[in-house]
């Protein structure tokens, strides 16, 4: 039995700061209906599970997975809910399709974060009830102090972080489904308002909406439907200590250990000049950063520097975040690390359109949980054998 | 393909509210299932937990929150969520990361603390409706299955006795329980049809209590079984799980058309044609005393409409011909719903290798079915283990 399994369809919602006329159920159903369309399958008789990655207080629902089904084409079958990132959705199709129990595994993830009247408040009812919610901190507080951990450690210069806004933002505009692509260029954001110190107002990723979709296939799967796949060649996921406290503070253990795993199954053994593309989480400008030294892909304090220098731009040496990322494309939350995974599947078949990067056979999606969380995971894509 | 099973399990007791923090819970469930399968953390390759509303522990991502207690601390860490479906459905998940070869030894936790709820669990499931249909109506939870309940009378003409004898029956079955809420060894019929009345046909006996617990679970490879010389083990030989449609007011509520697809599913990846006769106990969710009989109906091992016959005749009784709910299920145990894997798989395991105790069936068994239902009375989780 071939263990292969690959990606054939994409489907994916613009990113806008609010969609008042759709509701969750309609950006999901869009976001599933384009991928099916892409793979070219019908979900109620080619899908054997459906994977949603969703958690409840963002849906504002009680148990969310109630709502899942009907719009993606679900009912009376297989169908579950993840609480995680996208890419953990992945990883569990992937399983699924590995252990023999589905051929095709279909995994959707949205953010309908314009519904969600208080958002600072929901992401503080994640701080520790006991110990840190009573220091009244605002959340992204811990991000500044990660963030200011970060770049003492490493030496990394407060300018490296304007680099990765300007960057994103700009690469942003040349993504037709990016919400937030602008002209900002490193001056802009680094006279930005000082919020989180060292973070500033444009150093943070702005809320969106959107659905993103993938249709996951094992290799004899992929045959039957005549697909084009791109390989998922290795997946990893991994937690760090969910106690402020006792994490390892401004390191992303989390990212280090996922992308190990994920690198050893994908037989990458030395990733900085095996991998031609990065799609990295940037829901706050220093984690790009972060998130590259984390996976081997920049030594420590040498991410900044090679930002500074244009290393990681669309034409650089390893460009990241083509798709403009979370700073362009708006903070997806769960759905942030599948639409990393989409845009590296688009980049990988050469459809990205105008931020297409020139000859990548392999990519990198990479993802984080967002505040509190010390939960991530990694994903090794790649087209060919 | 790599053969998967149960090797330890461990549960908290279940009680209306009990002092320790989720964590702590997770950390005495996950440290009681790996002393019972002889193993240290340091075996364990990745964690599964499962875990019902956040809003329960009153925690966003309760998941992130909790995990350091499931162990999880620099490992790969996933954690599901399918309405009170995850009572089995923790155990399907923990069974693809073995049997995917990702890997050797898992170990899956659920917890849920329902007491931090004020006044009472049941103002969560003020927001499990559709906002727009459902919630001006301010529906809840009993008052949903008492409908459901009362087609299920009403449909096949089935008197509230013969229902009465599943709660009596379970409670009863609880007594030998080290874990249980709310065991009694003198209930009768009569206690339960003269219990308040909640919303009719629902009655206060009827209902599984709202619990506090957690429940862990560690499966592993048959390389690892091997390897580790391990002698107590389940093999986990069929899972399957299924969704029906978000609206409920479209359903035919008489029968469980979901749990009947999920059970299918595992019963062709267990082999099993003829389960009535194939297993040789069953524990289905029974959080109210219906649902164990609709249940063992989707699960096939009774025709539609035949659950309480067999009930009435003694065949699910602990020494009958199919010993239904040995554990003393929710009604007798209790509810926190996620956890209750520990009376579902938890179950299974301890029947399977000789260690329930005073709840050991008193034929040998082979086979059992585990079961668990949840969302808004629309998911059906199943697992078959042999021993």
């Amino acid at each position: 039995m071939s263990l292969r399994v690959g990606i054939i369809g994409v489907g994916m919602t613009a990113f806008r700061p609010s969609t008042p006329e759709y509701s969750w159920k309609e950006l999901m159903y869009e976001g599933a209906t384009r991928a099916y369309a892409d793979a070219g399958i019908d979900p109620r008789v080619d899908v054997g599970s459906f994977i949603t990655c969703a958690e409840d207080y963002y849906e504002g629902f009680g148990i969310f997975d109630e709502f899942v089904p009907d719009q993606i084409g679900a009912a009376l079958r297989p169908t579950c809910t993840v609480c995680g990132d996208g890419l953990h959705g992945l990883a569990t199709a992937y399983m699924q399709i590995r252990a023999g129990l589905v051929d095709v595994a279909v995994v959707e993830a949205h953010s309908k974060a314009s519904d969600i009247e208080n958002l600072t408040g929901i992401v503080e009812h994640g701080i520790d009830p006991i110990w840190n919610r009573p220091l009244g901190a605002h959340p992204y507080m811990f991000a500044g102090l990660e963030a200011q951990a970060y770049l003492r450690a490493t030496h990394t210069p407060a300018t490296a972080l304007a680099a990765v806004v300007a960057k994103n933002r700009r690469n942003g505009l040349l993504n037709p489904l990016a919400a937030y692509g602008a002209q900002v260029d490193e001056a802009q954001a680094a006279a930005a308002a000082e919020c989180f110190t060292p973070l500033r107002a444009l150093d943070l990723s702005e809320p969106a909406d959107v659905c993103v979709a993938l249709v996951v296939a094992s290799e004899r799967a992929t045959k039957k439907h005549h697909a084009n796949p791109v390989w998922i060649r290795g997946v990893g996921w991994a937690n760090d200590s969910p106690t402020l406290e006792s994490r390892r503070f401004g390191e992303a253990w989390y990212a280090e250990l996922a992308s190990r795993m994920a690198f050893r199954q994908a037989k990458v053994q030395r990733p900085a000049s095996q991998v031609d593309l990065v799609e990295a989480d940037d829901r706050f400008s220093f984690k790009e950063l972060q998130h590259l030294e984390a996976m081997g892909l920049a030594k420590p304090g040498e991410a900044g520097r090679r930002a500074l220098k244009g290393d990681y731009a669309m034409d650089g040496k390893l460009p990241v975040n083509a798709s403009g990322g979370s700073l362009g494309c708006g903070n997806a939350f769960e759905a942030t690390g599948l639409h990393r995974a989409a845009e590296v599947v688009l980049q990988l078949r050469g459809e990205a359109g105008r931020h297409q990067v020139d000859g990548a056979a392999t990519g990198i999606a990479q993802s984080w949980r967002f505040v509190p969380s010390t939960s991530g995971a990694v994903a090794v894509l790649g087209v060919g054998r | 393909m790599t053969r998967v099973a149960a090797v330890g399990a461990g549960m908290t007791l279940f009680r209306r509210r009990l002092q320790e923090t989720p964590k702590e819970l997770c950390w005495e469930a996950s440290r009681m299932a790996l002393d019972n399968a002889g193993l240290t953390l340091a075996d364990v390759d990745m964690v599964v937990s499962g875990s019902a509303p956040d809003a329960f522990d009153g925690v966003h991502m309760k998941g992130e929150y909790y995990s350091d207690g499931c162990g999880t601390y620099g490992r790969p860490y996933m954690r599901v969520f399918t309405g009170g479906g995850t009572g089995v459905f923790s155990t399907i998940a923990g069974y693809w990361h073995v049997a995917s070869g990702m890997a050797d030894c898992v170990l899956v936790v659920n917890e849920e603390k329902m007491s931090p709820c004020q006044p009472h669990a049941q103002s969560v499931f003020g927001h499990i409706w559709d906002p727009i249909l459902d919630r001006p109506l301010k529906p809840n939870l009993v008052w949903i299955f008492a409908m459901e309940m009362n087609r299920y009378m009403t449909t096949y003409g089935i008197k509230k006795e013969d229902i009465a004898r599943v709660a009596v029956k379970n409670k009863r079955n609880a007594v030998g329980h080290p874990c249980a809420q709310l065991p009694d060894p003198n209930i009768t019929v009569e206690d339960v049809l003269n219990s308040e009345v909640m919303a009719w046909p629902v009655q206060r006996l009827d209902i599984s209590p709202p619990s506090d617990g957690a429940a862990a679970v560690v499966f592993a490879s048959d390389d690892f079984i091997r390897k580790h010389k391990i002698r107590d083990k389940a093999w986990v030989s069929g899972v399957g799980w299924c969704i029906d449609s978000t609206m409920w007011t479209d359903r035919d509520l008489v029968f469980p058309e979901y749990v009947a697809r999920a059970s299918k599913m595992a019963y062709k990846q267990a082999k099993i044609d003829n389960p009535p006769k194939q297993i040789d106990f069953a524990e289905p969710y029974d959080p109210f005393d219906y649902k164990e009989l609709h249940h063992m109906e989707g699960l096939l091992l009774a025709k539609k409409g035949q659950a309480p016959t067999l009930t009435r005749e003694g065949v699910t009784q602990r020494d009958g011909d199919l010993p239904t709910c040995p554990s003393g299920g929710l009604l007798g145990v209790g509810n926190p719903i996620a956890a209750t894997m520990g009376i579902k798989i938890g179950e299974l395991f301890w029947q399977l290798t000789g260690q329930a105790g005073k709840r050991q069936i008193p034929n040998e068994v082979h086979t059992g079915v585990a079961q668990a239902w949840g969302d808004l009375m629309q998911y059906g989780s199943v697992v078959v283990m042999k021993a």
